[in-house]
This record gives structure tokens, C-alpha cells and sequence, in this order.
């Protein structure tokens, strides 16, 4: 045992003395490091980041922000950071660890990031998905909603039984947005199909998400579309032989017959004009009497939001499905378009006119050709 | 067969010594690990235990991480004496936060004077009403309170996920699952310290969980009720002969570690978050169980074991935003680290024996899976 002990000891003491070295030798790097001066770019992750999914498209927006400016900036990452006190606790932390410019890459990041951007005036914030701002905190987004209008148009021309499966996270400005615009597009061709949404109250869980897809089947659906994460919904439709949309990151690997086509969130744009703004001095948060004005939120027009091709359909609905994602790039296309009507029977928009953004986060309403009432 | 058997005598310098190689022996292992992922390992070691102590603010944050898992960790060490295993602190945390909620989003401005101390006793009665459950359904049914008590954090974490999107949501949310700001009244402070002054994020709720600390050592150590609590785990059969009502001694070691992770859920709240959100506590219910059984189920060392556990957290942070070492990797090094002090403190108190009788015995039945 005295010997065991000894032994131990032994190591303790080694370690330490090769630790302190250590240490000084870092330090001694670490001053070197400061005087070619990279730009330090931190991201808050909610998840790991995995191989799919939301977390995923951030890092691979991180690794294309890397490699587009090189050795001029340094980025860091922190994953799995719940969303609450920890958060503002590892954003402190990335800025006193030199970083500069960084991105919180959640919803739920939002007040936490506010509340460490007004203790550091010096770095520049941005939170994805968000609506405050401040000075030093821009807000940043994709417009999601346009991929759906062209789900719904696929999802439209393609079901025979008319009955469409749409799993939904949570009922917030977003996931609405995108219920609707799927429910415009599929009534732009198809009058008689609906959607029917089931709330899974996560973005990420394989086992809800895989049973919701499971009850939808089973109550006729025969085109599935999913505002969750994980590539569960069409791992399930792959084995019930039905279709569905991936979502954030391409997911066809996991349900090769039954994706049609996923719109994958391509963040590297974003990330690199926020930079490059920065090292220009040209940065703003675009804060200012217009709120929604100031949020950066592009969509198929700059390639922050991308489809992937168009698989495992006829090459009419390709055509008309390409059709319609040019037609939103463009902008000849209006996806909120008035006459609107909600699925109630009121008129949403006259005809005319078109819904513009303020409008577009005060969704409380499905559009005709959703079924069901809206939870609140 | 594996056999325990507590040592008559436990030398205090084995008291001391053992945790100190404990750690020792989870830093030598940790480093290998580290190593072998191709990190620099005194500098992953070096990041996990120093780094979050070189900084005064990071210091404080080390506190306002421990605090809940004090005021938790105290109220399970109750439970957990008295023989009586709830594992549903998470779910009487919620419970205690949406207690405390609902007096700060709905009490009238004239009562603002009284809103912290209201918010105290909503939070403690939150916390306390979800442990009564498993503690009526114990000693009522006999059912057993490990599974009811786990079983309500789930009904606790849908209960508040329901509040936040509809009764209590903030109408000028966006339909964003938020509870408005509460008012300044009801937000626990930054503490300043003499001479210091503020310490990070360290709010002056860590004085009610020092001093909760305290006062659970004191009614543990030296009341009746201590005795009693106490007696009823060790001996059941002696504390009924000696006439303590088994009933009384569940329910007041229930509703105690109830109300206590209750208030641990309001000060998370009113000093962290200022809002309700469908998430408050991450795993702070559970941790603190851990915390429970690092302090050698003594209220006193409670706190120390949750600074232990925080730092664990911090450090893991810390390694991963310095050296990018994913959370997965600290977090096994966190759980060897818990795994090594939990059996050292195992081995100084009980003897550890080889039953060749028992292995014989089975080796002659043929039965080879010893």
C-alpha cells in the first residue's frame, strides 16, 4: 500500500513540475500569437453538431467562413450549450478568450446574448433567428418559409391521397411561416390536398418525431414534410415506402428513395459578409426605426437557403418545382400573395397586395389548406 | 462474490489522504485519455481544474453553479438518511420555480415590498406540494417513492412547457414560449462583496444556500428531529420501537427536500434567467444527487462537493472553448473524476473481501458467471 502510494504521489509531483513548464512555454507562444493578430470568430452551438440537421449547417457555415478568409481569422466553437444562464456564461467566457465577432446559433440564445452583449460594447454579437437588438447585436436569419412553398408545390403535384403529414417543433413565428408557405405552394397546385401538423414540442427527438411520421402514414399521408431536426421522419417514410422533404442538411443518405429534395441552410453567405463587414468598419446591427429592416434575412435569392436536387419525382414536377424556386429567387414569384385567406374563412390580404415582414412574425393564423386550429 | 463490510475504525489521515488520490489517480487516467485523442494532456488538465479558478469573475460563476446543487444537495441528504430515495429533485425544482413565477408575473405593485419573501415561501410550497405526492402515496400505499418521484419531473417539465406557451406566455413574444420580465422586485441581485466587490455573476442568493447549508447541519447533528431522521435510516426497527412515526418521518424528509429544491428553483430564476422559459434547470435535480453522496450524505460538506461538481462543469467549458475538446470527452473525464471519489470514499469506510466460501459454493453448483 506505502509503496502503491509512493508511487502515486510520484506521478503527482512529475506532473505537476511538467505542467508548469508547460504553462510558461504557452504563455510564451501565446504572446507570439498576438502579434500576427487573426481576427478571433467564437460560435455557441446547441447540439453537437453531428452529420445533419441545424447544428450541423452552422458548422459547415463555420468551416466555409474558415476557409474563405484563411489564416486572417481564427473561429472557435462551443457545443452542446443549453440554452439559459450557461449560455451567457460561455459567451463571457469566448470573449475574455479574445474572441471578437460571435455568433449564438439558437432561438433561445437571445436574451443571454443581449444581456453579455451590453457588458462588451467592443465585440460584435449576432444572434441567429432572433428579434433584439442592440447596438453591438445584429440578428441574422434564412428565409426558410421559401424551400416550404416549393415542398408544397412537389408535395401538391405528387400525392394521391390528398392528405399531406407535417411534423412542426414548435408553434412560433418560424415553424408557422413555414406551415403556411407550404400550404400556399401546394394550394398553388392542388386544390383539394391539405396538411395535417403534429406538434412534437422538439426540435430533436428521432423517437417522437419517427412515431408522428408513423400516425400520419397510417391516417393516409402520403407526402410528409418536418420543421424538426433529425432525419428520423424520413427514415420512417423511406420504410413505409412514402415521400417526404429532408430538412436543414441534405439528409438523402439516410432515406435515398424517399427524399424528394431537402433545403439545406447554407450559412456560410451570412457569415462571410458579417465578417468581411468587420474587418471593413462597415458592421452595423442595423438597428433602427424599421425593426424587422434591420434583420439580415435572405433566402433563395443569395443562396443562404439552397435545394438540393430534385430526386425520386417525375421530370414534369421537377420542372415545375424548379420553376418555382427560380420564380422566388427572383422575385416574380410571391409566396404571401393577397387574396389570402386563413382556414377559417377570413381574408388574411386583399387582393393586390403582399404581406410584408412585420407581417410575416405576426403569423398567428394557418392559411386555407391547413386542417386543424392553431395551439396557443 | 464481492463482499462489504464496514471497517470498525476509519483513520482520519485515510480520510484526508483518499480523496487526494483519488483525484490523483482520475487526473493520470484523464490524461491518458486525453492523450490518446491526440489533445496535449497537462494542458487539457490544466484547462479543466486552473484555468476556471485564475479569473476572480470566473470564481464567482464557480458559485452561482454550485448554489443550486447546495440548496438541493442539502434537502436530499435528509431524504437520503432517512432511508428515503427521491430522485425527482428536478421536477420539485420546476415546480418551486413556477410557485415563485406566479407570484412575481401576478402579484399587485402595492404588495412589490413583500415579493421576494412571498417568492421564497411560493417557491418552497411549489417544491414541496410535488413531493408530497410520492410521500402520501408511500406511506398510504406503499408504493415506491423512487419511481413516483422520478416519474413527476416529467409531468413537472410538461406542466411548465404547457404554462409558458399558453396562460403565462408573454403576448409580446412573438408566440416564442416566454413568460414576460419579471419586475425588478422579484430579480435576486448581484452580491458585492466587501473590499472585492462583485465576483462575476455571484448573486446574494448563494447566502441563502450557505446558510441553508448551515442550518441543515444543525437540525441533522443536534435536534431530535435530526435524531430521529437519522435513527429511522439506520435502524427502522429502533426508531419504531422508540415510537417515531415512520408516516411523520416520510413526509417531513420528502416535503423538506421538496421545498428545498423548490427554493433552489425560484433563486435559479430570479438571479439567472428573470423569465420563465420551457427549460429553467439543466439536470441541477440530478447532479445534486451526486453532490448528495460526495458530501458523505453530511449537509456541512454539501457545499464543498457542489463546488467540486461545478468546477467539474467549468472546467469542461473551459477545456472545450480553449483546446476545442468536444463536451462528450470532458464529460467522461467529469464522471471518472466523480466515479474515483465516490469509491474511494467507498473503500476507507467499508472492507472490501473476497467471499471464497459464496465462490465456492457456486463453483460446486456449476454456476461458472460468479
Amino acid at each position: 500500500m506505502q509503496k502503491i502510494i509512493g508511487f502515486i504521489a510520484l506521478i503527482g509531483i512529475a506532473i505537476g513540475i511538467a505542467w508548469w513548464s508547460m504553462k510558461s512555454q504557452d504563455e510564451a507562444q501565446q504572446a507570439d500569437a498576438v502579434s500576427s493578430d487573426p481576427l478571433k470568430v467564437g460560435f455557441v452551438y446547441l447540439t453537437n453538431p453531428g452529420d445533419h440537421g441545424w447544428t450541423y449547417a452552422h458548422e459547415v457555415g463555420r468551416q466555409d467562413l474558415q476557409a474563405h478568409f484563411g489564416d486572417k481569422i481564427e473561429t472557435n466553437f462551443v457545443e452542446n450549450v443549453a440554452e439559459g444562464p450557461d449560455a451567457a456564461r460561455v459567451i463571457r467566457e469566448l470573449v475574455e478568450q479574445g474572441n471578437e465577432v460571435i455568433f449564438t446559433t439558437s432561438f433561445g440564445y437571445m436574451d443571454p446574448t443581449l444581456k453579455v452583449s451590453k457588458e462588451f460594447p467592443n465585440v460584435k454579437f449576432h444572434h441567429i433567428t432572433g428579434y433584439k437588438r442592440s447596438e453591438n447585436m445584429a440578428t441574422g436569419n434564412i428565409r426558410f418559409y421559401e424551400g416550404r412553398y416549393v415542398q408544397g408545390v412537389v408535395a401538391g403535384l405528387m400525392t394521391k391521397t390528398n392528405k399531406i403529414g407535417y411534423l412542426g417543433a414548435f408553434p412560433i413565428p418560424e415553424v408557422i411561416q413555414g406551415i403556411n408557405a407550404f400550404a400556399s405552394g401546394l394550394r398553388s397546385v392542388n386544390k383539394e390536398a391539405s396538411i395535417s401538423v403534429v406538434w412534437v414540442n422538439s426540435w430533436y427527438d428521432p423517437v417522437k418525431e419517427s412515431d408522428a411520421a408513423k400516425v400520419l402514414i397510417a391516417e393516409g399521408a402520403d407526402m410528409l414534410a418536418q420543421h424538426t431536426d433529425s432525419p428520423a421522419m424520413l427514415q420512417t417514410a423511406e420504410k413505409a415506402g412514402v415521400k417526404g422533404f429532408g430538412q436543414s442538411s441534405d439528409m438523402h443518405e439516410f432515406a435515398p428513395n424517399a427524399q424528394l429534395f431537402s433545403s439545406v441552410n447554407n450559412w456560410g453567405p451570412y457569415y462571410i459578409q458579417q465578417v468581411q463587414q468587420v474587418m471593413d468598419g462597415s458592421w452595423t446591427t442595423g438597428e433602427g426605426p424599421d425593426h424587422w429592416a434591420g434583420n439580415t434575412w435572405n433566402g433563395l435569392s443569395d443562396d443562404y437557403l439552397v435545394l438540393t436536387e430534385f430526386k425520386n419525382m417525375p421530370a414534369d414536377v421537377a420542372a415545375k418545382a424548379a420553376a418555382a424556386r427560380d420564380g422566388i429567387a427572383s422575385g416574380s414569384l410571391n409566396i404571401f400573395e393577397g387574396p389570402m385567406m386563413d382556414n377559417k374563412g377570413n381574408q388574411i390580404l386583399p387582393a393586390g397586395t403582399v404581406l410584408d415582414d412585420g407581417g410575416l412574425w405576426a403569423m398567428n393564423y394557418y392559411l386555407d389548406g391547413v386542417l386543424g386550429d392553431l395551439p396557443n | 462474490m464481492i463482499r462489504l463490510s464496514p471497517r470498525q475504525n476509519v483513520s482520519p489521515n485515510h480520510l484526508l489522504l483518499v480523496p487526494v488520490l483519488s483525484v490523483l489517480l482520475s487526473i493520470c487516467l484523464g490524461g491518458m485519455i486525453f492523450a490518446a485523442l491526440g489533445y496535449n494532456a497537462l494542458e487539457a488538465l490544466y484547462q479543466f481544474f486552473v484555468a476556471p479558478l485564475l479569473r476572480p469573475d470566473q470564481i464567482g460563476n464557480l458559485f452561482v453553479k454550485a448554489c443550486p446543487l447546495i440548496i438541493i444537495g442539502t434537502g436530499l441528504v435528509f431524504c437520503y438518511r432517512a432511508n428515503i430515495w427521491n430522485i425527482g429533485a428536478e421536477g420539485q425544482l420546476i415546480f418551486g420555480a413556477l410557485g415563485a413565477g406566479w407570484i412575481a408575473l401576478y402579484l399587485p405593485e402595492s404588495w412589490h415590498f413583500m415579493m421576494l419573501p412571498l417568492m421564497i415561501l411560493g417557491g418552497m410550497i411549489g417544491g414541496a406540494l410535488l413531493a408530497a405526492v410520492p410521500a402520501f402515496l408511500k406511506t398510504r400505499f406503499q408504493t415506491n417513492e423512487i419511481l413516483v418521484s422520478l416519474m413527476l419531473t416529467y409531468v413537472a417539465g410538461l406542466v411548465i412547457d404547457w404554462l409558458v406557451r399558453g396562460p403565462w406566455r408573454d403576448p409580446l413574444s412573438f408566440g416564442f414560449p416566454l413568460t414576460p420580465y419579471y419586475p425588478d422586485a422579484a430579480l435576486i441581485g448581484k452580491l458585492s462583496l466587501p473590499v472585492i466587490g462583485k465576483l462575476g455573476q455571484l448573486h446574494w442568493g448563494i447566502l441563502i444556500a450557505v446558510g441553508i447549508s448551515a442550518l441543515g447541519w444543525f437540525i441533522l447533528s443536534l435536534t431530535l428531529a435530526g435524531f430521529r431522521v437519522r435513527v429511522s435510516g439506520d435502524a427502522p426497527r429502533a426508531a419504531r420501537f422508540a415510537g417515531f412515526s415512520p408516516t411523520i418521518v416520510t413526509f417531513s424528509v420528502l416535503l423538506v427536500s421538496g421545498a428545498l429544491a423548490g427554493l433552489a428553483g425560484m433563486v435559479e430564476v430570479s438571479a439567472n434567467i428573470g423569465q420563465l422559459q420551457p427549460h429553467i434547470s439543466f439536470g441541477y435535480g440530478f447532479t445534486a444527487i451526486i453532490v448528495a453522496f460526495l458530501a458523505r450524505l453530511n449537509p456541512a460538506a454539501v457545499i464543498l462537493a457542489a463546488l467540486i461538481v461545478a468546477l467539474s462543469e467549468l472546467g469542461g467549458d473551459s477545456a472545450q472553448i480553449a483546446m476545442g475538446i468536444p463536451k462528450v470527452v470532458t464529460g467522461v473525464f467529469k464522471g471518472i473524476l466523480l466515479f474515483m471519489l465516490l469509491a474511494g470514499e467507498t473503500i476507507t469506510r467499508y472492507e472490501l473481501s473476497l467471499d471464497m466460501r459464496m465462490i465456492s459454493r457456486k463453483m460446486s453448483k456449476g454456476d461458472a458467471d460468479v
